[in-house]
């Protein structure tokens, strides 16, 4: 994204445990990276492991007022529930990255947004593990949208995740080149 | 390295960008002002706070205590403040409840020290979702006695780092605890933050403080005036103090003044909201602005009424039933219409919805 004014929102939403929160910091400290102004805000109230959670990344040229967004550019769904709490939301023209491992691509409605299924799950199991899922999806959506460079990514492993994880960051940005990989040998 | 010079900044380290929680960059900020005493005990959503300090404390010679009750809490921060050291407490609305009978006793005892209010949404144990409930428990006292306390109401994840860098000073300026009063949502969002300095400010030495002593008369330090005449005389001095605080400490932002037709004031999380849906408005043609009360006692009262000469139409956004729009009214000259939207704790409201309470009054 290279215009000089630039303001884009997503909202990132799946089951506590699938890495919606990861994806949401690494996509903000990326575009920090970058230059930008963003804001990230999680919600997980009382959620845990299989409660939903979701997160809202703001990335914009200029300064940015509200971190709480109504009406997303972008949502980025990881199971149903968030299908169904947040495809409703998306702007007009807006994106909706379904994960269709766990989602059915016929049970979205909307006919004025851009639909885009990747079967996150299984590209990662393919790939080695399924806990991956998470940045297959990023990598994938990334590659869509060109939010962010992928290396601005591959740098922000190292912030975003806990050193204890540190050893995983070599499997981490495979997962996110392979995601990429999936969208360009689209046709 | 204990006790240290009041006032002794730690110099910047870290002079790079990094994307932070606003919690995290309070215990950051807290560090940074060399307060390396903290005291509390766990609660959500301000656990990344002590988290944090229990980290990195031990580390730097300091203290982390996990006391048994916020009631302990406050009353080892009273303590640790009446030793002269720079000292912290952090908890949300419940247990802030709890260690209002510290903060009246230490208001009393004239000590300065930081109290951290992640608030959560209430009454009683509500839940973990962001309010701004608080507003009057923060501005009002909410212990007993005629007292004030310094309350800040940071917006920004780098606010939540500069304001506790401000409240510190301040709190060692005025001989009184301050409070930064923030919620879930300025506490759990994340964006770049960088450790600046803060602007080094005057402090009085604290020659009032128990250190032992050993060749000089000893200090006292108490809240009980039982001589005739002596109370009174120490309120008074309590209340010059506040008057001073609102004379020289009021902070405020403002956005969109000069051609404004309706001014929304709100602060802390709402104002961030406010500002976008003013952005929204502009978009529309509406003169609209925004006032941001930085600090929430002292408040901008002559801000507002300097406003109020020329804008008529007032909007006050709040994530209550109600508190803050007392203050505007209060504040503003007697011909201004103030209107109120608010939200009781369970979802934020949109720029959107904000919006649209805007173009209802702007007429």
């Amino acid at each position: 994204m290279n215009s000089d004014r630039f303001y884009y929102n997503i909202i990132v939403a799946g089951f506590g445990g699938q890495g919606v929160m990861v994806i949401g910091n690494l996509l903000a400290n990326a575009a920090m990276i970058e230059g930008k102004y963003v804001t990230y805000l999680p919600v997980y109230g009382v959620e845990m492991r299989g409660g939903t959670a979701n997160c809202t990344v703001v990335i914009s040229s200029q300064q940015i007022g509200s971190p709480v967004v109504g009406k997303p550019h972008a949502a980025l769904v990881m199971n149903l529930p968030s299908l169904i709490k947040y495809e409703p939301l998306i702007l007009p023209s807006g994106l909706l990255f379904i994960n269709s491992s766990l989602i059915e691509p016929k049970e979205t409605y909307r006919k004025d947004i851009e639909i885009f299924s990747v079967p996150v799950n299984e590209i990662a199991i393919d790939n080695g593990s399924p806990k991956l899922a998470n940045m297959v999806a990023l990598g994938a959506f990334n590659q869509k949208t060109k939010l962010v460079q992928m290396n601005s990514l591959f740098v922000s492993l190292e912030k975003v995740l806990d050193e204890r994880y540190h050893h995983l960051i070599p499997s981490n940005i495979k997962a996110i080149e392979i995601g990429a990989k999936f969208v360009q040998s689209l046709p | 390295m204990w006790p240290f010079e009041c006032g002794e900044i730690v110099e910047n380290q870290e002079p790079e960008k990094i994307l932070a929680k606003g919690n995290e960059a309070i215990a950051m900020a807290a560090m940074d002002s060399r307060c390396l005493l903290y005291f509390g005990y766990p609660i959500t959503p301000q656990n990344d706070i002590p988290e944090y300090l229990s980290k990195h404390l031990p580390a730097l010679g300091g203290e982390f205590i996990q006391a048994e009750s916020e009631i302990a809490s406050i009353n080892l921060l009273l303590g640790a403040s009446a030793t002269g050291a720079r000292a912290m407490t952090s908890s949300s609305s419940p247990g802030i409840s709890l260690m209002q009978e510290g903060i009246s006793y230490m208001a009393g005892s004239e000590l300065p020290a930081l109290i951290v209010n992640i608030s959560r949404s209430g009454p009683g144990l509500g839940g973990i979702s962001p309010s701004q409930g608080d507003y009057f428990q923060a501005t009002r006292g909410g212990g007993h006695g005629d007292y004030r306390m310094i309350v800040l109401a940071p917006s920004s994840v780098q606010e939540m780092y500069d304001l506790t860098c401000l409240a510190f000073n301040l709190a060692d300026k005025y001989r009184n605890p301050a409070m930064i009063l923030g919620d879930a949502l300025i506490g759990q969002m994340k964006e770049p933050l960088i450790r600046r300095k803060c602007a080094k400010m005057d402090l009085p030495v604290k020659d009032w403080a128990l250190t032992g002593a050993q060749g000089r008369k000893p200090n006292r330090l108490k809240s009980l005036y039982l001589q005739d005449g002596e109370l009174s005389e120490h309120n008074w001095k309590l209340h010059q103090k506040y008057e001073q605080m609102k004379k020289e400490e009021v902070r405020f932002e403002s956005f969109f003044t000069e051609d404004a037709k309706l001014m929304v004031a709100a602060f802390g999380s709402m104002a961030r909201v406010s500002k976008t849906s003013v952005e929204l408005a502009r978009e529309e043609g509406m003169k609209v602005g925004l006032l941001r009360p930085i600090t929430l006692f002292p408040y901008p009262e002559k801000a507002l009424y300097d406003l109020s000469q020329r804008v008529k139409l007032f909007l006050t956004v709040e994530l209550n039933t109600g508190q803050m729009v007392e203050d505007v009214k209060l504040s503003v000259e007697r011909d201004v219409q103030v209107y109120f939207y608010g939200r009781p704790p369970g979802s934020l409201p949109s720029p959107e919805e904000v919006l649209e309470e805007i173009r209802k009054y702007y007429g």
